[in-house]
């Protein structure tokens, strides 16, 4: 599976608020991060909770708390499927 | 796994689950309880405890630990496949300007294998807010005060992966052999609530 985004490229998050199950948390939503790894190939979780398996890359994406929350000088990183990912 | 349990509703609701998924023949009876049992055996902190004291030990395992855990585990008779599903492990370690803290804010993934069954805190919702936001005020709280120059790196185990965070080996340690290392290590380190 080809990768669309590499280490270093900064993406944005999905403002999707979606009506059935998501691992993308409220608070990553909407906000500019940078890739800093691959997490593998995993079905997408969104649409596996409707018992349709479709793998999809996870990448890890690191936040600055201050992009995030407006505060704080640390960083928080998720696991992201691509689906949940847009060019910055 | 759930003996302590048997009278909650959710173990109720449990059984009935499983009892329809039997009669569905979607679940053989024997299935569940052989993984449960096979994993409530081997799911341990003890199994965290001789990870972080092997690495602070042997720079060569640290050095695989921290590029591929899955694959340096077995090393140590470990595996993250003690469930229905082997999952990917970061290792995350904690350095003189990062300390690394764990969460998973959308439930409460965990490494079952390797931490044993997770504290209520860390599945509580004051936990599992507050820690991303303000990491170092709850890191407080658990009683660690990291310098101002110390930068803390928050890991959501949002999805598939789990994390373990090798604490940094104390001072004054140099003569220990590994099983006297692996008995300063806790819980709360492997998650990074605690300094060790």
């Amino acid at each position: 599976m080809s990768e669309r985004y590499r280490t270093g490229d900064r993406v944005r998050t999905s403002t999707v608020d979606p009506d059935h199950h998501t691992r993308l948390p409220h608070y990553a939503r909407g906000h500019v991060g940078t890739v800093v790894g691959s997490d593998g190939v995993h079905p997408l979780a969104d649409l596996s909770a409707q018992g349709v398996q479709v793998p999809q890359q996870v990448y890890l994406v690191r936040f600055s708390a201050r992009d995030l929350f407006g505060h704080g000088d640390h960083n928080v990183t998720l696991s992201l499927w691509e689906e949940y990912l847009s060019d910055e | 796994m759930s003996d302590d349990h048997d009278d909650s509703p959710i173990a109720a609701r449990v059984r009935e689950l499983e009892a329809v998924l039997e009669e569905k023949g979607l679940l053989d009876p024997t299935e569940l309880d052989q993984v449960l049992e096979a994993f409530a055996h081997k799911a341990s902190p003890a199994n965290g405890f001789r990870v972080v004291a092997r690495a602070w030990v042997d720079d060569g395992f640290r050095a695989r630990l921290l590029q591929d855990a899955n694959a340096a585990l077995p090393e140590l008779g470990l595996s993250m496949g003690g469930g229905l599903q082997v999952q990917r492990l970061h290792v995350v370690e904690n350095t003189e300007d990062v300390h690394n803290v764990i969460v998973c804010t959308l439930c409460s993934c965990y490494p079952l294998s390797l931490l044993g069954p997770s504290p209520t805190w860390y599945k509580s919702p004051a936990y599992r807010s507050r820690v991303v936001s303000h990491p170092r005020e709850v890191l407080e709280q658990f009683g660690l005060t990291l310098p101002g120059t110390t930068k803390i790196e928050v890991w959501d185990a949002n999805a598939e992966s789990r994390y373990m965070v090798p604490p940094r080996r104390p001072e004054g340690t140099d003569g220990l052999g590994e099983a006297e290392l692996a008995a300063l290590v806790t819980r709360n380190g492997l998650i990074g609530t605690a300094a060790v």
